[in-house]
C-alpha cells in the first residue's frame, strides 16, 4: 500500500467560529492506481490532500487521524522530513502551473535545479534530463522549450512543464489538484493521456483531484466522491458510474447535460446549493437537497461503512 | 400563437465580416506595435427565438466578439444590423433606444455586480436609467422579476456577497431582462458555478426564453451545457467561424477537423473501459493571434493537412442551407 488514510480531520478556527473541513475521510491507494476525488467547491478536496502532503501551514489548522505513507506515519513527522519525502517520492501538481515555476527563471533551469538538489547530477546531465523530460510531456521542441520562460509558454505547455519537473523525482506517488480545470478540452485531453501514460511507465500511484464527472470516468480506476467535508461515495469507476448508489452522486451525474442522443427539456437540476461548513444542517449535510430525505435523515449523521462500493446514506444502509 | 423557429424567421442581428483588431506596445517598446487579430472576419446571423452557441479554445475570440455585438467595443471593419438597421458606427446617444433590446450577461456575477448596493437596488437600476417609470411601478417590477428568475423578495435588501454564485447569477439575469430585451448575449454564465447549480441556471434560462421570447447568443467552454442550450452552433478558432450548423448536427457529424477534435476531447461519463473512446489529441498549442498562420489558420495542428492547406485560405462555404464549414476537406455526411 502507498497511502493509508484513517478518520482523517482538519478544522481551522476562523472569526467567524470553528470549520470541520475536513470530517473524518478515509482512503487507500495502491502502486499504480488511479484514485479520482471529485466535488464541488468547498467540499474538501484540496484541505485533505493538503493535509496528505503536511502542507497546511495555517497555525489555526488543527489536524486529527493518521496518514501512512508506504506504512509510515507522516501525521506529527517534522516538516524537515515531509519535505524531503516531497521533493524525492510524492511529487504535486496544481490548478495554476505558476504555483510550482518561478517566472525570473527558464523552465528548463527550474526542472535541472529539481534534478540536481534531488540527485546530485552534474549540471550537463541534468540538462540532458531535462530534454528527455519535456519530450516525454510532449513538447514539440523540448530543446528550445528549455529556454523558454514561464510567461513565454501556454497555460497548456506550463502546466506540462511542472509535470515534467514532477516526473523529474520518479514519483512513488503523484497528487494533481484540478491540474486541469484552467485548460482547454483539446489540451485537457493531452494531459489526461499524459497521466495514464504516466502511471503506466513509472507505475507511479495517482490522486487525481477534479470537480468534473466525466474526467474522472476517463481516467480513475477508483472514485471517491466528496460533500461537505465526508466521503459520501466510493468504489470504483465502473461501480460508481453504473450503479451510483448515494442520491448526491446520483443527482450530480443526473444534472450533466448529454452529449449525445435526445437533449432533456429541462435538466434535472439539484434544488439549493453545497451549504456552508459554518452552518452546516443537522443531520445528513445534503438532508436541504436531497429527494429522498425522510426522518432519520434529520438527526443523524449517515456513515460510510465497510464495504468497497459504499455510500453514506441512511437509504442505501436500508436497502 | 408562437412563432415557429425556423430559419424562415427574420433576422435580428447580423454580422458581416465583422473584424477586430487591438493594437498592443508602442512603436517604443521592445516589439513595436503589434496587432492583435482578435475577430477576424466574422459573418453570422441571429435570427429571433434561437439560440446561437458560441465554442472555440480559450483566446479564440467569443468575448470580443460577443463585446462587438452589444457595442461595448468599436468594431474595426465590416458591418453589424440590428434588424436589418446598420448600428455598426451609431453614437452612445443614437444607440439609446436599442440599449434596451440588447443585453449581456458575464460569466462572474460578483465582478459586474456594485458590493456596496442591496441587490434589489442593483436589479432596479437598469428601470432607473432607461424607462420612464414611477417609484411605485419601478418597486412591483424588481418583485415581479426576482420571482421570474426564481429570487425570494425578502433577498431584495441583501448584499450580493450574502448570495451563493448561483443566486448572484439570477440577480445578473434579473438586470439583464429588467428592460424587456429582445436579443441576451450570455458569456460564460454558469461557468463559474458548481456543477450541480449549473443546471438550475440552465433551466431558468430555458424558461425565460420561452417565456419573454428571448433569443440568446449563448458562449461557454462546457460543450454539453452549451449543446443543451442551442439550437445553432458556431465553432470559432483563431478570431474566425471554422464551422456552423444545427446544435445536434455539428455535434454528432462535425465536419471540420477542428470541430472533430474539439468535440471529441469532451470527457463523458461512460461505463466502457477508461480510455476506451475514439479520440483525436491535437499537437502544438493554439497559435496566436499577433501571428495567425498562413493559408488555413488551423494547419499547424490539422490532422490531415496537405500542402495546399499551408498557402490557400478555405472560405466559410454553405454545403446545405445552414451548414457551413471553412475547410478544403470537410467530412460531410
Ligand atoms: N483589450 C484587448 N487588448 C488586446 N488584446 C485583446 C484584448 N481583448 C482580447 N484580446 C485578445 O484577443 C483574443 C481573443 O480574446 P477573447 O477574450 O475574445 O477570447 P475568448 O474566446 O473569449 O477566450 P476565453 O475562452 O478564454 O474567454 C485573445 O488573443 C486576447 O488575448
Ligand atoms: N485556511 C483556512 N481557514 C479556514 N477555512 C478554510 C481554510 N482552507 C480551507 N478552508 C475551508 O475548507 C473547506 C474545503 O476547502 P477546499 O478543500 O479548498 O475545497 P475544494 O478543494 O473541494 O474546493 C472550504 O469551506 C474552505 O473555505
Ligand atoms: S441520508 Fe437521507 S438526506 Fe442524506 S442522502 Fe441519504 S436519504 Fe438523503
Ligand atoms: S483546410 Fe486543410 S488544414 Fe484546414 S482544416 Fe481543412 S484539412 Fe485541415
Ligand atoms: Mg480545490
Ligand atoms: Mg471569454
Amino acid at each position: 500500500m502507498i497511502l493509508s488514510v484513517r478518520d482523517l480531520k482538519v478544522s481551522f478556527r476562523t472569526h467567524d467560529g470553528p470549520v470541520r473541513a475536513i470530517d473524518g475521510v478515509s482512503f487507500d491507494l495502491k502502486e499504480s492506481e488511479i484514485l479520482g476525488v471529485v466535488g464541488e467547491s468547498g467540499s474538501g478536496k484540496t484541505v485533505s490532500l493538503l493535509a496528505v502532503m503536511g502542507l497546511i501551514t495555517d497555525p489555526n489548522a488543527t489536524i486529527e487521524g493518521s496518514i501512512r505513507y508506504k506504512g509510515r506515519e507522516l501525521v506529527g513527522l517534522p516538516p524537515r522530513e515531509l519535505r524531503r519525502l516531497r521533493g524525492n517520492e510524492i511529487a504535486m501538481i496544481f490548478q495554476d502551473p505558476m504555483t510550482a515555476l518561478t517566472p525570473v527563471y527558464t523552465i528548463g533551469w527550474q526542472i535541472a535545479e529539481q534534478i540536481r538538489a534531488h540527485r546530485g547530477l552534474s549540471k550537463s546531465k541534468a540538462m540532458e534530463r531535462v530534454e528527455q523530460l519535456l519530450a516525454e510531456v510532449n513538447f514539440p521542441n523540448p530543446h528550445e522549450a528549455m529556454s523558454r520562460y514561464p510567461h513565454q509558454l501556454s497555460g497548456g505547455m506550463r502546466q506540462r512543464a511542472v509535470i515534467a519537473m514532477a516526473l523529474s523525482c520518479d514519483p512513488a506517488l503523484l497528487v494533481a489538484d484540478e491540474p486541469t480545470t484552467a485548460l482547454d478540452v483539446t489540451v485537457q485531453a493531452g494531459i489526461l493521456d499524459l497521466v495514464r501514460k504516466l502511471r503506466a511507465k513509472h507505475k507511479s500511484a495517482v490522486v487525481f483531484i477534479t470537480h468534473d464527472m466525466g474526467v474522472v470516468s476517463e481516467l480513475a480506476d477508483r472514485v471517491m466522491v466528496m460533500y461537505a467535508g465526508r466521503v459520501v461515495e466510493r468504489g470504483t469507476r465502473t461501480e460508481l458510474f453504473s450503479d451510483p448508489r448515494h442520491p448526491y452522486t446520483r443527482a450530480l451525474l443526473g444534472s450533466i447535460p448529454p452529449l449525445t442522443g435526445q437533449k432533456p427539456r429541462r435538466l434535472p437540476a439539484i434544488p439549493g446549493s453545497p451549504p456552508s461548513l459554518l452552518r452546516l444542517p443537522q443531520g445528513c449535510a445534503f438532508g436541504p437537497r436531497c429527494p429522498a430525505r425522510y426522518e432519520p435523515c434529520e438527526t443523524g449523521k449517515p456513515g460510510l461503512g465497510a464495504s468497497a462500493h459504499a455510500a453514506a446514506c441512511f437509504r442505501v444502509a436500508q436497502a | 400563437m408562437s412563432e415557429p423557429m425556423t430559419n424562415t424567421n427574420r433576422p435580428i442581428l447580423e454580422t458581416r465580416s465583422l473584424t477586430k483588431r487591438f493594437s498592443i506596445g508602442t512603436r517604443f517598446s521592445a516589439e513595436g506595435r503589434r496587432t492583435v487579430h482578435a475577430v477576424d472576419n466574422v459573418s453570422l446571423t441571429v435570427r429571433r427565438g434561437e439560440t446561437v452557441g458560441l465554442v472555440g479554445e480559450s483566446g479564440c475570440g467569443k468575448s470580443t466578439l460577443a463585446r462587438c455585438l452589444v457595442r461595448l467595443y468599436d468594431i474595426t471593419d465590416g458591418k453589424l444590423l440590428f434588424e436589418g438597421d446598420d448600428i455598426t458606427s451609431k453614437s452612445l446617444s443614437e444607440l439609446r433606444p436599442l440599449r434596451r433590446r440588447l443585453q449581456m450577461v458575464f460569466q462572474d456575477p460578483s465582478a459586474s455586480l456594485n458590493p456596496r448596493r442591496r441587490v434589489g437596488d442593483l436589479v432596479a437600476e437598469p428601470l432607473r436609467i432607461h424607462g420612464k417609470v414611477s417609484a411605485r411601478e419601478i418597486t412591483a417590477r424588481v418583485a415581479e422579476l426576482f420571482e421570474l428568475v426564481g429570487l425570494l423578495p425578502d433577498h431584495m435588501m441583501r448584499y450580493p456577497h450574502e448570495f451563493s454564485g448561483g443566486q448572484r447569477q439570477r440577480v445578473g439575469i434579473a438586470r439583464a431582462i429588467a428592460l424587456n430585451p429582445d436579443l441576451v448575449v450570455l458569456d460564460e454564465p454558469v461557468s463559474a458555478l458548481d456543477v450541480s447549480v449549473q443546471a438550475q441556471i440552465v433551466n431558468l434560462l430555458a424558461d425565460l426564453q420561452e417565456k419573454l421570447k428571448l433569443t440568446y447568443i449563448f458562449i461557454a467552454h462546457d460543450l454539453s451545457v452549451v449543446r443543451q442550450v442551442s439550437t445553432r452552433i458556431t465553432v470559432m478558432y483563431l478570431g474566425s467561424i471554422v464551422e456552423e450548423g444545427p446544435a445536434e448536427e455539428v455535434f454528432a457529424t462535425p465536419a471540420h477537423p477542428y470541430s472533430q477534435a474539439l468535440i471529441s476531447a469532451v470527457p463523458i461519463v461512460e461505463t466502457t473501459p477508461a480510455g476506451a473512446r475514439k479520440r483525436i489529441i491535437l499537437t502544438g498549442d493554439v497559435p496566436s493571434p499577433l501571428k495567425p498562420p498562413s493559408g488555413c489558420r488551423f494547419h499547424p495542428r490539422c490532422p490531415i493537412a496537405v500542402d495546399r492547406c499551408r498557402s490557400e485560405r478555405p472560405e466559410l462555404m454553405e454545403y446545405r442551407p445552414g451548414r457551413k464549414v471553412a475547410c478544403h476537406f470537410p467530412t460531410l455526411t
